[in-house]
């Protein structure tokens, strides 16, 4: 293994390990970032959730945005699968249906770049218990 | 490399590899990749998440579920309901005891809410076993920094200005330290760090060598290079077999990469560190005694001074830091000394780390920053205390504290407001009574303990801790009188005075606080030959009830000495004089026709 022999060896090594080290770093204060939940229940991996999920979490590698992207159960919308949950940082959680691949790209272009709506935004239709 | 979207960490501390979770990280493991995942799941075992209580701990990333109790056979399930469909695995979730509600995601929990980790910044979160992973957390960018833009006046300022003081017990400031071993003056000096973490209930130091030892190697080198030093020797006790593992790991990760070993980061500074191993002696945890015991002689405390900062380790100066202190030390550095000063009170800067035990719901390690009142650590971080029971007094210090009581709860924690309260700050230990706890008998498992760890050298800790010890034992066995509590707190003063080490100078404290806070338990002992929290079995009656009890001779049947006498369906009687207190009777009956009085 090659010797430290500086502050910038030291930088070296941590932005090779960054990557790796990151989802950890930002699950600890998801607030600050593009928060994303993907429904992955039996009807979402079926409608293809699982691509969606993959794709979201490399596009924002890609395009060096920092964004927590996680999964979770059913959110219900089972006529509009894949869903997606996004929240951007201060702002209210909106969700997606018929998320494929090219919808995934539409919503981060449009949404998540520049806090703009785009069509199928699915109406909060229930309160939660928190509320 | 693999691209990870997941990961999960399992707490790989002492007491979660005591409920298997080295078998849960395996069964993790063997999961994945039966389901073709370990390109997207990565399985980490970190230090100690301080949730002990609810060990083992598997937490999730990055939706940051918190799995506890985890058993090795719920491997399976996690991999296929978490990881593949999505789904929370709800019986393994922790439920807040209080509010009687699930909570899944850790930063909600009130455990973790009040905590500010610096010293644990990296436990429960890195491996501590991959060097790489310490260095994304700019592990070892302080020492770069100190040794490529610093002089070591300039570190030993800073150390001064955050306002550090040592974590071991004695709170001495920490540049302040550093500075008199700089100003020796020596060919070899010698930084020692003190992991003999001895007090009943204790493991901060333990859990941060095994959650985080690079912090701890990296602090040491920093140190050496401010007091011109090229030797570290850790004196860890042998029983921390664990600690010891990571530090070697750790230690020859360092080598191979050159930031332990000659001409650290091109620089010419030197420095490498072994490890040196305690028998695991209290009175080691002295700094004068564990030198005598790294040098192979008895583990005596001497007379100060001279200071080991002028004639320490083979007569060499030393700088002796506990291991709690040391890894406070690179994060000063880089962030900065205003910035940690701005943590804390007005003497006691920074966080204090907790080892949480008793008779509490949360049993655990936390850190909590300097001023937080005893109120916040026991009732929102700790959860309050066990089966609602109510709460009597908390000991902090170990066996050098004192109780402190309700009326203390408010008190904001740093070192000079728990010494004017009569316990003291200590290496962190938090021991939780309830109001089933006889504080007499607290006092004398405490002097128990010393008595046991005294070294023997000087008169007043050897004779005079056993001279406190026998009077208490009396008073417990209700054959005390009210001159005993007299000379229990003259004989507690002289000890104070004269013992020649904090051991003997301290293993009254615990003593003199219940006389001051619960004088009126021990007056009950000695006036009125009763034990009001009914732990002193000798002050204890157990008695039948005339009018409840049925004559069903289930007690009369159970007695192990015969001490029950009476007739079928006419009430029964105990003979005093042949009961042993064993308490068969009591819980053996159905009727609730006995009591104790």
């Amino acid at each position: 293994m090659a010797k430290v022999k500086s502050l910038a060896d030291l930088k070296k090594i941590k932005d090779e390990v960054q990557s790796k080290m990151k989802l950890r770093e930002n699950s600890e204060q998801p607030e600050k970032m593009v928060q994303v939940k993907v429904a992955m229940a039996t009807c979402g991996i079926a409608s293809g959730a699982k691509e969606t999920m993959n794709y979201m979490i490399e596009e924002f590698d890609h395009q060096s945005i920092e964004a927590v992207v996680t999964q979770t159960g059913c959110m219900g919308y089972c006529y509009a699968e894949p869903t997606i949950e996004v929240t951007l940082p201060g702002k209210e959680p909106v969700v997606f249906g018929h998320v494929d691949k090219k919808k995934a790209q539409e919503v981060i272009e449009t949404y998540v770049k520049k806090g703009e709506l785009i069509d199928g935004v699915i109406p909060v239709n229930y309160k939660t218990i928190d509320e | 490399m693999a691209d990870y979207k997941m990961h999960m960490l399992v707490c790989g501390g002492t007491g979660c590899r005591a409920s298997e979770s080295k078998k849960i990280r395996q069964n993790l493991d063997a999961s994945i990749q039966a389901n073709g995942l370990e390109d997207s799941v990565q399985v980490v075992e970190t230090g100690c998440f301080g949730f002990c209580e609810k060990g083992p701990v598997v937490k999730i990333l990055p939706d940051n579920t918190f799995y506890v109790q985890v058993r090795p056979e719920d491997a399976d399930q996690i991999v296929a309901e978490h990881i593949v469909k999505g789904r929370q695995v709800k019986h393994l979730l922790y439920e807040d005891p209080t509010k009687q509600e699930v909570i899944a995601d850790s930063k909600d929990m009130g455990f973790y809410k009040k905590q500010v980790r610096i010293a644990l910044r990296n436990c429960g979160f890195i491996d501590p076993e991959n060097i790489d992973e310490y260095i994304s957390r700019d592990g070892y960018a302080a020492l770069a920094t100190c040794l490529g833009d610093m002089t070591p006046e300039q570190v030993i300022d800073t150390m001064k200005e955050s306002g550090l003081r040592g974590r071991g017990g004695g709170g001495f400031p920490t540049g302040l330290k550093w500075q008199f071993t700089r100003n020796s003056v020596s060919e070899q000096k010698y930084v020692v760090c003190n992991a003999d973490e001895g007090d009943p209930g204790a493991f901060m130091d333990r859990s941060i060598l095994e959650g985080d030892p690079h912090s701890v190697l990296e602090a040491m080198a920093i140190c050496g290079y401010a007091i011109g030093a090229d030797t570290g020797l850790i004196y860890i006790r042998a029983e921390y077999p664990l600690a010891i593992d990571r530090l070697k790991v750790a230690i020859k990760q360092a080598r191979e990469i050159g930031l332990l070993g000659n001409d650290i980061m091109g620089t010419g500074f030197n420095f490498d560190v072994e490890l040196r191993y305690g028998a695991g002696a209290f009175v080691c945890g002295e700094e004068t005694a564990l030198i005598h015991s790294m040098e192979g002689l008895r583990g005596e405390p001497t007379f100060k001074p001279p200071f080991p900062a002028v004639e320490g380790y083979l007569k060499k100066p030393t700088n002796v830091n506990n291991v709690e202190t040391l890894a406070n030390v690179p994060v000063i550095i880089n962030k900065g000394a205003e910035w940690f000063a701005s943590i804390g009170t007005d003497k006691s800067k920074g966080t204090k780390v907790f080892a949480l035990a008793g008779k509490i719901n949360n049993v655990g390690l936390i850190e909590v920053p300097m001023g937080t009142t005893l109120r916040e650590v026991i009732f929102d971080i700790g959860g309050g205390i066990k089966d609602g029971k109510k709460f009597k007094a908390v000991q902090t210090g170990g066996p050098s504290g004192g109780c402190l009581t309700e009326e203390h709860l408010d008190t904001p924690i740093d070192f000079d407001n728990l010494l004017s309260v009569g316990s003291m700050m200590g290496s962190g230990g938090m021991i939780v009574m309830d109001e089933d706890d006889c504080m007499v008998s607290v006092a004398k498992f405490y002097l128990e303990f010393t008595l046991d760890e005294s070294c023997g050298k000087c008169t007043p800790c050897r004779i005079g801790n056993k001279r406190l010890y026998e009077i208490l034992d009396k008073i417990t066995q209700g054959k005390g009188t009210k001159e005993d509590l007299d000379r229990l707190r003259m004989l507690g003063n002289v000890i104070k005075d004269t013992s020649l080490c904090g051991l003997g100078q301290t293993s009254p404290n615990p003593i003199l606080s219940t006389l001051d806070n619960f004088y009126d338990e021990y007056l009950a002992h000695v006036e009125d030959g009763r034990c009001p929290a009914g732990q002193c079995k000798a002050l204890l009656q157990y008695k039948i009830i005339d009018d409840k009890c049925t004559g069903c001779t289930l007690c009369f049947r159970q007695c192990p000495v015969a001490a029950i006498s009476g007739e079928r369906k006419s009430p029964h009687f105990i003979d005093q004089s042949l009961c042993i207190k064993c308490g068969v009777c009591y819980e053996k009956c159905k009727f609730d026709a006995i009591e104790i009085v």
